[in-house]
């Protein structure tokens, strides 16, 4: 295709596109730019007070003294680490569980209305139970952190597998496979583009798991960061908690949709 | 020449139980197919068509009755019968290569040889140059050959199809049921096609069975002897002056109103 000469209307058509794409990317980070600069500018001039709302330069001066003197790394390492895990352990745990209702279809009714009720529950109001059950350390916010995000995943999972095409089904039984081998084989590679669908959701969930968690019990953290500003009345500390948690989100979300785009390659 | 038998279908009946009722969809189908014999199967809709093939594919268990295939009970998906779908069933991420191999996979004869074999096939089939692509990038004929391939690799005594063209335009359908015909044919092949489309049950027949409504019970057998016989392939099936006569004797014994 690369090789053919392109005609010239087909040109303009594919100029036409790209000049869109850019006008977009372009707007974005106008609003972007033009935020931050009213934002600095309404404080400077007092049209909001600076002590309250913060403001971009405060917020920037901050980061580099947290930054340079270590405290930062220490903040954004453990929140991380304890997104990083409960994600994980939330995913696989999910996954397993989902695996094993698929299993047993008796079993998946018997525990439905339970798994209905968990997934319209606030699961913020089981934090301060599972931190006294499991302990006020790390381990407490991973909890947390994973009771936000598994019910999520187990129902979009189990979903996503028993809406496996029956038709390959009965072919892979024509082949004589195995319950085992239909779920390698058919099922799990069916559900990839919905796990992926479902990894976006859950890593945020993760987060508001983690960041409940670090408000309730903790030293150190991007939760006990904002904490910390907002009971000193410090708003540039919570400012900047806040903006490192929406810089590092967007990274993770990106991460999670390029494998998307690795894996995407099949589906139309 | 006295062939061999390949299925046996004895007595067969079948009950489906739902909450709301019990429908009897089979009833005493008895039916022998000989070896390199196609059977074409045609019943209004609803008649048991395709419950007949899951039957004799081990899917279901009758009610009553017993299916042999080379004299071998059916009480479970057997490896020597190989069944074709509606559509082609391709699994979108593996590619063509992989989607052929699927079937010795799960039965465990996946070796390097079998490799060579599966892309020997596809080369003959002319799918050469897509045995690395993916089923999206391939059209409706194509895959439903590579669907055929994927069944054939496996060497089956007897293949089943259920209705597997009518997923395709009226043109592709032409063209591919002519393959496959001629592909059955050329490798001795039985085989049992359910289809509603009558033309397509005479052109690629030796036998049209007709199914009765429901419940579904053996009407009437048409053994299919076209002029063309020398040479016969399913599209100059369609050219034979006996053609005519054949679809509006199983039009008849359809017996549909609407």
């Amino acid at each position: 295709m690369s090789n053919k000469s392109i005609s010239k209307s087909h040109q303009e058509y594919l100029s036409a596109i790209k000049r869109r794409k850019r006008s977009i990317l372009i707007a974005q980070i106008g609003i972007l730019i033009l935020t931050l600069v009213l934002w600095e500018v309404a404080a400077n001039f007092r049209w909001i007070d600076p002590f309250i709302v913060s403001s971009p330069s405060r917020i920037v001066k901050l980061f580099i003294e947290y930054a340079t003197n270590g405290n930062l790394h220490k903040h954004v390492f453990v929140s991380l680490m304890e997104t990083i895990v409960g994600f994980a352990a939330g995913t696989i745990l999910g996954l397993i569980i989902a695996i094993g209702l698929w299993w047993s279809e008796y079993w998946a009714r018997v525990i439905d209305p339970y798994i209905v009720v968990l997934n319209s529950l606030p699961k913020t109001a089981l934090a301060p139970i599972i931190i006294i059950w499991v302990g006020a350390g790390y381990s407490g916010i991973i909890v947390t952190a994973i009771s936000v995000s598994i019910v999520v995943t187990i129902m979009n999972m189990y979903n996503s597998f028993i809406s496996t095409d029956p038709n390959k089904i009965k072919l892979l039984k024509t082949f004589g496979a195995s319950k085992p081998q239909i779920l390698k084989k058919l099922v799990l590679p069916a559900s990839i583009p919905n796990l992926i669908g479902t990894l976006k959701i859950s890593i945020g969930l993760s987060w508001v798991g983690v960041i409940i968690g670090e408000f309730l019990v903790s030293k150190a953290g991007i939760g006990y960061l904002i904490v910390y500003g907002s009971q000193v009345f410090k708003l540039d500390i919570v400012m900047m908690g806040v903006v490192i948690l929406a810089i590092i989100c967007a990274l993770m979300y990106k991460i999670i949709a390029s494998i998307e785009k690795h894996f995407i390659k099949w589906i139309e | 020449m006295d062939k061999a038998k390949v299925v046996e279908i004895k007595d067969l009946g079948i009950t489906y139980h739902t909450i709301e009722e019990e429908t009897e969809a089979l009833r005493d189908v008895n039916l022998d197919i000989y070896h390199n014999e196609i059977i074409g199967v045609v019943g209004p809709s609803g008649c048991g068509k395709s419950t007949l093939l899951s039957i004799i594919a081990g899917l279901i268990k009758p009610t009553k009755g017993s299916v042999r295939v080379n004299g071998r009970l059916v009480d479970k998906p057997l490896n020597n019968v190989g069944y074709m779908f509606q559509s082609d069933q391709l699994f979108e991420w593996r590619n063509i290569l992989n989607n052929v191999l699927l079937g010795l996979e799960i039965q465990g004869k996946l070796d390097d040889e079998a490799k060579e074999r599966a892309k020997e096939m596809l080369h003959s089939y002319g799918l050469g140059d897509f045995i690395y692509s993916y089923p999206y990038q391939l059209s409706g004929g194509m895959r439903q050959r590579v669907a055929l391939i994927r069944t054939l690799i496996l060497e089956p005594d007897l293949l089943l199809l259920d209705e597997p063209f009518s997923a395709l335009d009226y043109q592709t359908r032409l063209a591919i049921s002519d393959e496959i015909g001629t592909i059955l044919k050329k490798e001795e092949k039985t085989a049992i096609m359910v289809t509603h489309d009558i033309s397509e049950a005479i052109s690629m027949s030796d036998r049209v069975v007709v199914l009765s409504q429901r419940p579904g019970t053996i009407k009437k057998i048409f053994d299919i002897k076209l002029s063309c016989n020398k040479e016969r392939t399913p599209l100059k099936s369609r050219e034979a002056p006996e053609f005519r006569h054949y679809f509006n004797e199983i039009w008849r014994e359809l017996d549909i109103h609407v």
